[in-house]
């Protein structure tokens, strides 16, 4: 059965890993749905969450190879954890005087925030689920989506086990000068 | 230790085991090459740097060590692409060490300036791109590390100039590889119990003996595991010689090109047992058809290969040494003849391949070639082969007892491959006797090598069969586009004359009686030898399953074959 697949990866902060782990999905024709990357509450340590369509056997196979690049420090595939997912959108849309405050309501029901007010368009930020944003999405067309920007899925898993805590991260080759750094590309 | 970049470079080399280099210079590696003069280190000057890492290929292939080759920045880098894609296709592990221009002038399209760890990432088990002295040690050292072990590899280490030339401290201690812990390797013991009621039950049971027998070092173990349980195996190309062609259990090669019988036993066994071996398409034919009775038990030691072509019942990652001395107390002796004897039956309409005694017809074929070079070399050459028809018909007619003493390009294909690789076999193991076989096509991609073995003075002897096609595309399109022989035919040199500028010698066989003097005379004479082997022009290699097809649905010898009506000659 294909479904989406988030999968939780730890890599080492370094240049060029990033482009390792897309091309991977490239390469191997697994087709990312979203990924996002950032900092971690360790140094040296970057967390993305990668969300991918794949069945039992491709996600397990997705799994392994991710393995195999070296700069790969852990792989969880969380789809089956029970966890929190979230994605973040700003939506800028057109606002008359007769229709600000009925897309105001709407914001509130949604508890999503107005960020910036102009004269003709407002600028709504929500985190969510991936539904809840289409669901607003959806309920705000009518009105003129001008601009949208979402930052893909983010995932932790519930309760107090993982973190990167238990992760062995080998050192950087040199923590002084770790821009220069270039294990990867 | 205060020391250049460069001078950290051969140290770590030389630290790590490495003798030899092939390479080519060029400017933005020319500091490591001033200092390679202060190291013992044998450098082999190739032609072109694709021979550089065939070669680097080949040595490892030849010799189970990791093979080095180097080259500078740019053009000398991307021609490296070929071999390094072909060695990551065949499990191979080499160390490409390329220069870079000076880190300041990275991403300015300066001179001979290619991104080539951003070009290499996808045909590399691993790559650098180092821009200090400092990572240079560290580098290396994990880049044999890379290369060697799990799935063998090939890792590409590119340093800039400046790195090279400016100093530091080698800490060699420090730059020891600390590779990431992966999930626990070690199977689950259900899945050992489970393997062992597969195989104690079997009745029709068959092992595919890959590549990784030979990667493992698990050819004695495989070979006791076949005569413990009675079960018989069939070998991937790459797998060739890791079981005893002679031996009584072996079936031959499996696949696109192995015999009937082989791919028959296949699709009837109850019990497939893949061995360090991919299920690669040219093995299995149409999945959808492919051994629809068997239960299959995959042990393979990189885990992205389980359920990758074939779901399989049992798999078991792991190094398949290791796992075969964990089961093989517990697999039960088996008596299997029933199974064995029917196999041995079909080999009855396959006598065609029996052309040991084929009397001459005045016709010179490719397989007689083959079958007198195994002869009249007693079956104990290091093959190297090319890509096509001919390493097909070697694959089929010279029986390989040993293992490493067949190397050629099966992942990629790659024409060129034989005569490199060859080079780089003859260093590795200079008291063997090594024969590139090779077809006129795939030996004009890289027989500019030839003056490599002129300047080393190697000894190894080039047997090219020579039909003037194109041959394996020629019979594609004889079998599947009309005979209409798009782009094929080929116009030669005179190949021993070539040979003879090289100041090499060379020959010209087109009869079946001069083939073993011809191989006789090579193999007395000191220095290479290129015997041009003039054969058949429409050959084609049979039996054959054309590409996506179903394994049992062969193209068989057509009967009476060309190969037979010779044999019934008087």
């Amino acid at each position: 059965m294909v479904e989406t697949h988030t999968f939780v990866v730890y890599v080492e902060d370094r240049p060029g890993v990033l482009n390792r782990v897309a091309s991977l999905f490239r390469r191997r024709a697994f087709n990312i749905e979203s990924l996002t990357v950032g900092h971690t509450e360790r140094a040296g340590v970057s967390r993305m969450t990668i969300a991918v369509k794949a069945d039992r056997t491709g996600a397990q196979r997705i799994e392994a190879h991710l393995y195999k690049l070296v700069n790969v420090i852990n792989v969880e595939d969380i789809t089956s954890t029970p966890s929190v997912l979230r994605d973040l959108a700003m939506i800028k849309v057109a606002a008359t005087q007769e229709s600000r405050s009925d897309i105001m309501q709407l914001v509130d029901v949604f508890r999503a925030r107005v960020v910036d007010v102009a004269p003709d368009s407002l600028i709504i930020e929500i985190t969510g689920t991936e539904d809840k944003i289409d669901s607003l999405l959806e309920v705000l067309r009518p009105y003129g989506v001008i601009e949208m920007v979402r930052t893909g899925r983010v995932a932790i898993t519930r309760g107090t086990k993982n973190g990167s805590s238990g992760l062995a991260v080998r050192p950087p080759a040199s923590p002084s000068d770790e821009a220069k750094v270039s294990y990867s590309v | 230790m205060t020391l250049t970049g460069a001078q950290i470079l051969w140290e770590s080399l030389v630290r790590e085991g490495a003798t030899t280099v092939f390479g080519y210079p060029g400017g933005a590696i020319l500091p490591a090459y001033d200092a390679m003069l202060d190291y013992p280190i044998r450098h082999v000057l190739v032609r072109h740097e694709q021979g550089a890492t065939h070669m680097a290929d080949g040595y490892a292939r030849a010799s189970g060590r990791v093979g080095v080759a180097v080259a500078t920045s740019g053009p000398g880098a991307t021609n490296m692409t070929t071999g390094i894609a072909t060695a990551m296709m065949d499990s191979s592990p080499i160390v490409c060490i390329t220069g870079q221009v000076g880190s300041h002038l990275i991403g300015y399209d300066a001179f001979q300036e290619t991104d080539i760890t951003g070009v290499t990432l996808p045909i590399t088990k691993h790559n650098y791109l180092v821009t200090r002295p400092e990572d240079i040690a560290p580098a290396i050292r994990e880049a044999f590390y890379i290369a060697a072990h799990g799935r063998p590899g090939p890792v590409l280490i590119d340093i800039t100039k400046d790195a090279q030339q400016r100093t530091c401290e080698l800490d060699w201690d420090g730059a020891v590889p600390k590779p990431h812990k992966r999930p626990g390797r070690r199977p689950h013991p259900e899945d050992y119990a489970q393997a062992l009621r597969l195989i104690n039950e079997a009745r029709r049971p068959l092992i595919l003996g890959g590549h990784g027998i030979m990667l493992s070092g698990a050819m004695h173990i495989v070979r006791e595991f076949a005569e413990r349980a009675h079960i018989p195996v069939a070998m991937t190309l790459l797998g060739i010689g890791a079981f005893p062609a002679s031996h009584p259990l072996n079936l031959g090669m499996m696949g696109m090109h192995g015999e009937a019988w082989v791919n028959t036993a296949i699709q009837e066994a109850d019990l497939l047992l893949a061995f360090g071996m991919r299920f690669d398409d040219r093995v299995t034919g149409n999945l959808t058809t492919y051994a629809p009775n068997a239960k299959k038990i995959h042990i393979e030691i990189d885990p992205s290969e389980i359920n990758k072509n074939v779901r399989v019942d049992v798999a078991i990652v792991g190094d398949l040494r290791a796992v075969l001395e964990e089961l093989l107390p517990d697999v039960a002796e088996g008596d299997r003849s029933e199974w064995i004897d029917s196999l041995a039956s079909l080999k009855g309409d396959a006598a065609v391949r029996d052309i040991q005694n084929m009397p001459d017809s005045g016709h010179l074929y490719a397989a007689h070639v083959i079958h007198d070079l195994w002869h009249a070399t007693d079956g104990n050459a290091l093959v190297v082969t090319d890509v096509g028809q001919h390493q097909m018909w070697e694959a089929q007619y010279y029986k390989h007892d040993q293992p490493r003493s067949l190397i050629t390009s099966g992942g990629l294909g790659t024409m060129g491959f034989a005569l490199p690789a060859a080079i780089g076999a003859k260093i590795a193991r200079p008291d063997a006797e090594v024969w590139a076989v090779v077809g006129d096509g795939g030996f004009q991609m890289t027989m500019a090598e030839l003056g490599t073995i002129a300047q080393e003075r190697l000894d190894l002897n080039v047997a090219i069969i020579n039909n003037g096609y194109l041959g394996m595309v020629r019979q594609w399109q004889e079998f599947f586009y009309e005979r209409r022989y798009a782009a094929t035919p080929l116009l030669n040199p005179d190949f021993a004359k070539l040979a003879e500028a090289y100041g090499l010698t060379g020959t010209t066989v087109t009869t079946r009686p001069a083939v073993i003097p011809a191989v006789q005379a090579a193999r007395a004479h000191r220095g290479t030898v290129v015997i041009d082997f003039q054969v058949e022009q429409e050959d084609s290699v049979f039996p054959m399953v054309p590409a996506g097809g179903d394994l049992h649905a062969m193209i068989r010898r057509p009967s009476p074959s060309p190969i037979v009506e010779t044999s019934a000659d008087p």
